[in-house]
């Protein structure tokens, strides 16, 4: 028989976190700090919008952009954090999370051999997205002494006459990193002189513990050409629901909505009733999570200092990225190891890119009693490497 | 930090100073300072434990009942309320706004004390116009906890 499979699909490189998953898997008492989603439940108003929404028999498609009036919902809540316009009708996309918008905003602008210039240690994938359409990755290793922030010379020395589009995938995953304004003004004056289109992650948007998440989007000349990202998943604890949207120009947009309604046909119809009221009515339970996380976040900081284990402090997400490498080991040895030893699983920064070697990535995406007993462990397991 | 501090403490009486302290990113100092000024200004009142009275051997009946009375010239319903919630069995006595006066939580040993105190104590009151008793059969959630919640993470060990 033939061999039927796309070269371009099997020369994927596996996702890093697939292979510790399954070891994980295996374990019956670990205590996990690997997860990339919320612990807390989504809140019951949104639970229960959804399931009126089954009552009343809300079942069929919604029209391919997604419900109107989550459309509008969505363009209130940008306005109101961010300042920025998008016309519900033509500047909206609702999407099966934000996952789906990475990978149709990257089909809708690459031609082949387009480069995509991808910052790492970064969500897993952008990378792949990006080779399945045809686009070449190019990445730039973000430095710790850097906050793991973009800087402009890093930027500078990634752009040729190829490169269309740069990945900002800021409040970042794994490492927790954000930009802030002054930041961001100066990579959006090399964008427009470059004239590169830029895809803005912002699904942590909602989880900063410093200022306020400022888009690079709402910087003047960017919003034109800006893809923005963002969801439900992790500000609304909807992860299941399966739910995010885009913001970008019309003409983009426009593209990415053909690729949605051929590939997808619409967002689930339940999530998107569910989400207005995520929008509408969910600013305090929002604010209640993000509450929790900074302490969870100041709790390990101060874990860290404790036992001297080097960590610079994030204030994004719900990931803080510390460095092992005192411990002259991997990050995949460490984090096996750790697991083994102690039972604690994290997963290894490599999983994020080449350049997360030399770190882990700890989701505090944990209840604080979860938490204590994982430190302890931990504490205990670099004191045994230390001796 | 008061809100916040609040808001832990109202979950946790038992988290100690250099916790608080971490939590909200604060000197110890300052956490205990504030905690004084809160004492003092009356605005946390006490440290409790919310115990499922249910899952011991002792036995519990709990009551609320509603209360119309007539008020007192010059002092409201103040004077009245008193009269009620010095009774130590008394756990909790609010005003109401709607179709009767008093809310009032009565905590007793069996359904006849309860019995007693209201035919005896509460509906002889003068200004007591009539009462209604409901018990308590099953209490799912108090004071914002979920009673008898089992907590299980269902979420992938790992995931991106
Ligand atoms: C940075 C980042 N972007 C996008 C996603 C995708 O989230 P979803 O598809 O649930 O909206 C995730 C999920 O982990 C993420 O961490």
């Amino acid at each position: 028989m033939r061999n039927f499979l796309s070269e371009k699909v099997t020369s994927l490189k596996p996702s890093g976190i697939r292979k510790f998953f399954d070891i994980v898997s295996e374990m019956k008492d670990a205590i996990s700090l690997g997860v990339g989603e919320p612990d807390f439940d989504t809140p019951w108003h949104i639970r229960d919008e959804g399931i009126y929404s089954l009552e009343r028999g809300r079942t069929f498609y919604t029209s391919n952009a997604g419900l109107k009036d989550l459309r509008k919902e969505i363009a209130n809540y940008i306005e109101r954090t961010q300042k920025i316009s998008y016309n519900p009708d033509s500047e909206i996309l609702v999407t099966v999370g934000g996952s789906e918008a990475i990978d149709i905003g990257l089909r809708a602008v690459i031609n082949p051999n387009d480069e995509v210039i991808i910052p790492q240690p970064s969500y897993v994938s952008y990378e792949p997205c990006a080779i399945l359409a045809d686009a070449k990755p190019v990445i730039i290793n973000l430095k710790a002494e850097n906050e793991f922030r973009l800087k402009p010379d890093e930027l500078i020395n990634a752009i040729t006459p190829k490169t269309k589009v740069l990945i900002l995938p800021y409040p970042n995953n794994p490492t927790g990193a954000i930009m802030e304004r002054e930041d961001l003004e100066v990579i959006a004056t090399i964008i427009k002189e470059k004239d590169i289109l830029v895809m803005s992650d912002e699904i942590y948007s909602a989880l900063t513990y410093k200022n306020s998440h400022v888009s690079i989007a709402s910087i003047d000349g960017m919003k034109e050409r800006t893809i923005l990202i963002n969801g439900f998943s992790k500000a609304y604890a909807m992860t299941g629901w399966r739910l995010g949207y885009a913001c970008a120009p019309k003409e983009i947009l426009s593209q990415m909505t053909k690729i949605h309604q051929f590939a997808i046909m619409c967002a689930p119809t339940t999530s998107q009733y569910a989400a207005i009221s995520a929008l509408k009515n969910g600013d305090s339970d929002v604010e209640v999570m993000r509450r929790a996380y900074n302490q969870r976040r100041r709790f390990l900081m101060n874990a860290f200092e404790e036992m001297g284990l080097e960590c610079f402090e994030p204030y994004g997400a719900f990931y803080v990225f510390p460095c092992i490498k005192e411990f002259g080991m991997t990050s995949e040895e460490f984090a096996t190891k750790l697991l083994m030893e102690e039972k604690v699983a994290v997963v290894p920064g490599t999983a994020f890119g080449e350049c997360g070697e030399g770190y882990l990535r700890i989701s505090y995406a944990y209840s604080l009693e979860n938490l204590k007993i994982a430190i302890e462990r931990l504490n205990r397991f670099i004191q045994k490497l230390r001796n | 930090m008061r809100e916040e501090l609040l808001a832990i403490l109202e979950k946790n009486s038992r988290i100690d100073f250099k916790e608080l302290s971490i939590l909200l990113g604060v000197e110890e100092q300052a956490v205990l300072k504030e905690l004084e000024a809160l004492e003092k200004e009356g605005i946390i009142c006490g440290y409790h434990t919310l115990i499922n009275w249910e899952k011991t051997s002792i036995e519990k009946v709990t009551a609320l009942i509603e209360v119309k009375v007539t008020p007192q010239r010059g002092q409201g319903f103040d004077k009245i309320a008193e009269r009620i919630y010095n009774y130590p069995e008394v756990k909790a006595v609010y005003l109401i706004s709607g179709g009767y006066d008093l809310l009032v939580t009565l905590e007793e040993k069996t359904l006849k004390e309860i019995a007693g105190f209201v035919s005896d104590k509460l509906s002889t009151l003068d200004s007591v116009l009539s009462t209604a008793t409901h018990f308590i059969l099953k209490k799912y959630k108090d004071h914002g906890t979920i009673i008898n919640k089992k907590s299980v993470d269902e979420r992938e060990v790992i995931t991106p």
